[in-house]
């Protein structure tokens, strides 16, 4: 299929407010997007009617309860199956910040085997406590260009990419946190994790893993590679004009590490429909 | 004897015998009823029911408390006032808006009629501007008070059909190092206040995705009984859509949250000094937020607008219903009737003058003609968000509420909106200060790296990344600007996708300037907000004018007042930059005295083509650094003397027509592409711009004291080095462009200072003595990051 023809659904709920500029990136990048409120999708909208599905970032329904867990619950009781087909046929799903966590809480991330009715990893507080927006720098760690995200975006590359929350520290269980991560490793499943401007391991290192996440993760997907989350925000890292420091050279540039993510899925896209 | 009557309706209602009352009972109902009007608006109305031949409702009472009141009408303002010079007839009139009709610039779409001001942006679009103010409810209550003062500015943004894309925010604290013991009973922490208030402002902002951009932090120990927390939003608004065409027959709908309890009196509240028991008592003057329910509002908003089925919108502010019917009804030279039960209720129980009162957040009140209203209650209803038809305009300039089919008021519009006009007395009590005398001092290193770290000066960082200032993705310059977070003197955001074209945002406050002389207090402002403007790249000034003062009805208040808008008209009027909206908040009394007198000047500015943008760190080693502007002994109120402990007298001035001319001129050499980066000299003087410009690019500077252009008074190292001039900039430059940028600074006063160094220090040569400061650049950096934290 052709660029152009690319449907992507931006989902939006109360509380969503990150779509907007989600829609300009995915629409930079030559698709069609379209914002959608899930009470629509539900009524008279079908998800099928999409090849991307995107979760953008925001306060969804308020947060309250845990970031991005009512949405999640909304989800699985409106739109399983049709979400399920939608995944089952590679069709591309993309959670930004919010919508990694409602991702993780759908269960729909990690997704170690199959869809799991409960959350097999978290998105908790940060440490330091608080609302944290700030540039960070992120290494792709994916070799075997199974994401469909970040497959244009060779291994070990440094994104320097912003991220604003208060709850991203990705966390699994503890008694769990070596075999879970082993089988993240094992599966390709660890596509970004924070580290310091030289692509140094950030070590959980303050500022540098800017919310103490486990491992310094920043993004995962599932093991098929078409579901995708990632606490920092691309959209907001597409133009060159929206880097924190681009004054600094004497010509600005024109893109941002952000627009990677939006490149390499509509390739993928064109490439395989 | 008793003046309140129970009706006989089977709901709370009843009627207030003012026609037997005399004065001071008039008094002791208006005390008991906490509607908050004076003796001579007491009689207005008393004569006002004579002539109805009746007796008042409470909800009658109370929507005229409301409307009169000081929050609502800003009477000062338009009040006459005595001064020992004669008499001023309006404030508001003599000084702030006639500076804007003077001027009479094509570009100034909308002032002073809205609930913001607009102007224009390019030929589709237009710009809304508002700052408001929320000290008292965050005195009680700082979260949910700065919270709910945030989502109020939001709502005035969209009062005008502006889409919300940038907040600001100025706070004033106390010192958050302040004695407990100190606090007088009811009188909450400076680092309770501080906390609250910044969690608050975060939270409304980042909840409902609008960044915010810019803002300062101030310290007072005024500030300790009177926290000042002034919320600014910045909307974007397609020409066409704006609609202000109601008119009777159209309907009036509320829509948003529920009314609840939240937000009695508030406005009276605000009109009042706060006393120890004002938590007590005034606790449920405070709202409570819900931004989420405010996105959502904001959402349905903007697609009314956008498919052109309202024909006037406002929000529900201070006064709740009551100012909001009550206005658009004057606005539109209409009545209207309202069915007060229809309103949609928290909880049961609440009677209909606390319905009619209430200030309970996220609701705004739209005018649809009726043939709209389906389409309209649909968007509503897509969104989850309720919307309910109250009531419709009429013809007949009468406000008249019914409940539950029972006439509760019956008010005439002429009445409601004519009170008495307010006479105050104002009287300017010269305060009488001594320059101090001292020598040098030696270790001028030592001041440096102290003027760094104070409260006055040290680096932001952990508030600011506490709010998002990225969401929409639209932030050009950024608060905190590249890896080390230094602080770009203003915001620019580029609204629209398809065009270069930005809007720079910047403020200025000088509170300590204010204690010497209000009247240098308001143009040094003045000076600040345009020099920080200008210092990115912005031009074409619009400013936002906001007072908190003191009790207008003392005297000396009133003089410091009058004086500072002395100085608003003529200053704005010779920077050619026109005020577009403003807000007074007074009667900011607390058991610890007045709040020093505070005037936050707010500018916006359009930057033609963002990629000219310039940010303050240093480019490249090598590069020249220019001083643009005259550097005089002007240390009265500066964060030097404070340091030791004193005031001076020496404040700042600012000269006109130099001063615009300065300004003009780093505009000029900016576009001309020859400045490199660019930063603005207030607080802390010359070396402390210098430091920042260092600090946020890991570059060191050399600067050489003796060429600064000075006045032949600045004879000492510490003056020229700390002094706050006004109309001042640090300016770094390529050699190979110094030509060009000296003769286009060639009118005003201009040198080059020093260069860029790869050293990473700090070095400053004497005016006699040769080396006087050399810092290393991390020492200065360790001292700017300390951060408030370091102070609590």
């Amino acid at each position: 299929m052709k660029r152009k023809e690319i449907r992507v659904c931006i989902l939006r709920v109360g509380g969503t407010n990150c779509d907007a500029e989600t829609k300009r990136a995915f629409q930079e990048s030559g698709m069609k997007a379209e914002v959608v409120h899930f009470n629509q999708l539900t009524k008279t909208k079908g998800l099928l009617d999409f090849n991307i599905l995107v979760i953008p970032g925001g306060f969804s329904h308020g947060d309250y309860v845990r970031a991005g867990a009512i949405w999640a619950t909304q989800f699985n009781a409106t739109l399983k199956e049709e979400l399920s087909q939608f995944v089952e046929e590679g069709r591309p799903v993309l959670g930004i910040c919010n919508g990694f966590q409602v991702l993780v809480e759908a269960g729909l991330l990690p997704q170690f085997e199959g869809r799991n009715p409960f959350p097999e990893a978290a998105l908790a507080s940060n440490n330091p406590p608080g609302y944290n927006c700030r540039w960070v720098y992120l290494r792709h760690e994916s070799s075997s260009n199974k994401c469909v995200f970040t497959r244009e975006i060779p291994v070990g590359s440094i994104l320097r990419i912003p991220i604003a929350h208060a709850e991203g520290r990705f966390i699994f269980k503890k008694e769990k946190e070596e075999k879970y991560l082993k089988k993240l490793l094992d599966n390709d499943q660890l596509i970004f994790r924070y580290c310091h401007p030289n692509g140094k391991s950030a070590e959980g290192e303050y500022p540098a893993n800017p919310n103490n996440s486990f491992y310094d993760i920043a993004g995962i997907s599932a093991p098929s590679g078409t579901v995708f989350g990632l606490m920092p925000h691309p959209e907001r890292a597409y133009f060159g004009w929206q880097l924190p420091d681009w004054t600094k050279s004497g010509i600005m540039p024109t893109f941002g590490d952000g627009r990677l993510i939006f490149e390499s899925v509509a390739k993928y896209l064109t490439k395989k429909f | 004897m008793t003046f309140v009557f129970r009706c006989k309706t089977p709901f709370s209602l009843y009627k207030i015998n003012v026609l037997a009352a005399d004065d001071r009972q008039l008094e002791k109902i208006s005390r008991e009823m906490a509607i908050g009007l004076d003796a001579k608006e007491l009689n207005a109305v008393k004569n006002y029911f004579c002539r109805k031949r009746r007796n008042p409702t409470d909800i009658e009472l109370q929507t005229i408390g409301q409307t009169w009141s000081e929050h609502c009408f800003h009477k000062t303002f338009k009040g006459d006032i005595t001064t020992e010079d004669g008499k001023i007839q309006s404030l508001f009139k003599t000084y702030i808006a006639k500076a804007t009709s003077e001027l009479n610039l094509p570009w100034c779409y909308s002032v002073f009629e809205d609930n913001a001001g607009i102007v224009e942006f390019d030929e589709n679009y237009a710009i809304a501007a508002k700052v408001e103010t929320h000290n008292h409810p965050s005195a009680i209550e700082p979260f949910g008070g700065a919270a709910t003062g945030v989502g109020g500015v939001i709502r005035d943004i969209l009062g005008v059909w502006a889409d919300p894309i940038a907040c600001t925010n100025v706070l004033g604290f106390g010192p958050l190092n302040y004695d407990r013991n100190k606090l007088p009973r009811g009188v909450k922490h400076p680092k309770y206040l501080f906390r609250g208030v910044v969690a608050g402002i975060g939270c409304y902002g980042n909840n409902m995705g609008i960044p915010t951009v810019n803002g300062a932090i101030y310290f007072d120990e005024s500030y300790v009984g009177n926290v000042v927390v002034f919320c600014g939003c910045v909307g974007l608004l397609p020409k066409r859509k704006f609609a202000k065409i109601a008119k009777s027959g159209d309907i009036i709908l509320l829509v948003g949250g529920r009314t609840g309890r939240d937000g009695i009196h508030g406005v009276t509240f605000a009109s009042a000094e706060l006393t120890e028991k004002s938590a007590e008592i005034s606790r449920s003057a405070v709202q409570i937020a819900n931004p989420i329910e405010e996105e959502k509002l904001k959402r349905a908003i903007i697609e009314v607008r956008d498919k052109e089925l309202g024909s006037s919108i406002t929000d529900l502010g201070g006064g709740g219903l009551s100012s909001a019917v009550g206005e658009m009804a004057h606005r539109f030279d209409c009545g209207a009737q309202i069915e007060l039960e229809r309103v949609p209720l928290k909880y049961d129980g609440i009677s209909p003058w606390e319905i009619y009162i209430s200030e309970s957040q996220e609701r705004m009140l739209l005018l649809v003609s009726p043939k709209n209203l389906e389409a309209v209650l649909r968007i509503f209803r897509d969104e989850d968000v309720e919307a309910t038809p109250i009531g419709k305009f009429t013809d007949n300039r009468v406000l008249s509420i019914h409940y539950e089919g029972y006439p509760v008021a019956d008010l005439d519009m002429d009445f409601l909106f004519a009170p008495p006009k307010t006479e105050r007395v104002s009287k300017w009590n010269k305060v009488l200060l001594k320059e101090p005398a001292f020598p040098e001092p030696q270790n001028l290193d030592h001041y440096v790296l102290k003027l760094l770290s104070s409260a006055a000066i040290t680096s932001r960082e952990k508030v600011v990344r506490t709010y998002d200032h990225e969401v929409k993705g639209n932030t050009v310059l950024k608060p905190l600007h590249g890896q080390f977070g230094g602080p770009n003197d203003a915001a620019i955001i580029k609204p629209l996708e398809d065009r270069w074209k930005g809007l720079s945002i910047s403020c200025a406050m000088n509170p300590r300037f204010g204690k010497i002389d209000p009247y240098w207090m308001a143009a040094s402002a003045i000076d600040e907000a345009i020099r920080n403007n200008t210092a990115v790249g912005g031009r074409r000034i619009a400013l936002l004018d906001n007072f908190v003062w003191g009790s207008p009805e003392k005297p000396d208040r009133m003089g410091s007042l009058v004086k500072a808008c002395e100085a608003c008209y003529k200053f704005a009027r010779g920077f050619k930059a026109p005020f577009i909206s403003g807000k007074d908040s007074l009667y900011n009394e607390s058991p610890l005295g007045p709040v020093t007198p505070t005037l936050l000047m707010t500018a916006i500015g359009i930057v033609p083509d963002i990629r000219k943008a310039v940010s303050l760190d240093l480019k490249s080693p090598g590069h020249l650094v220019y001083v643009v502007g005259y550097t005089f002994a002007e240390l009265g109120g500066s964060e030097y003397y404070r340091l030791t402990g004193m005031l001076g007298r020496s404040v700042p001035k600012v000269r006109l027509p130099q001063a615009k001319h300065i300004m003009q001129t780093v505009i000029a050499a900016i576009d001309s592409g020859c400045v490199r980066a660019c930063h603005d000299v207030s607080e802390g003087g010359l070396v402390v711009a210098a430091a920042e410009m260092a600090i946020t690019s890991n570059y060191g500077v050399k600067l050489q004291l003796e060429n600064v252009p000075k006045n032949c008074n600045a004879n000492r190292n510490d003056f020229v080095l700390f002094s706050e001039s006004n109309s001042r900039f640090l300016i770094e430059v390529p050699e190979s462009q110094a030509e060009k940028f000296e003769s286009l600074a060639d009118n005003v006063p201009h040198a080059v200072v020093g260069e860029v160094t790869n050293e990473h220090r700090l070095s400053v040569f004497g005016l006699r003595n040769g080396k006087l400061i050399d810092v290393a650049l991390d020492k200065l950096a360790e001292a700017w990051k300390q951060g408030l934290e370091g102070k609590t």
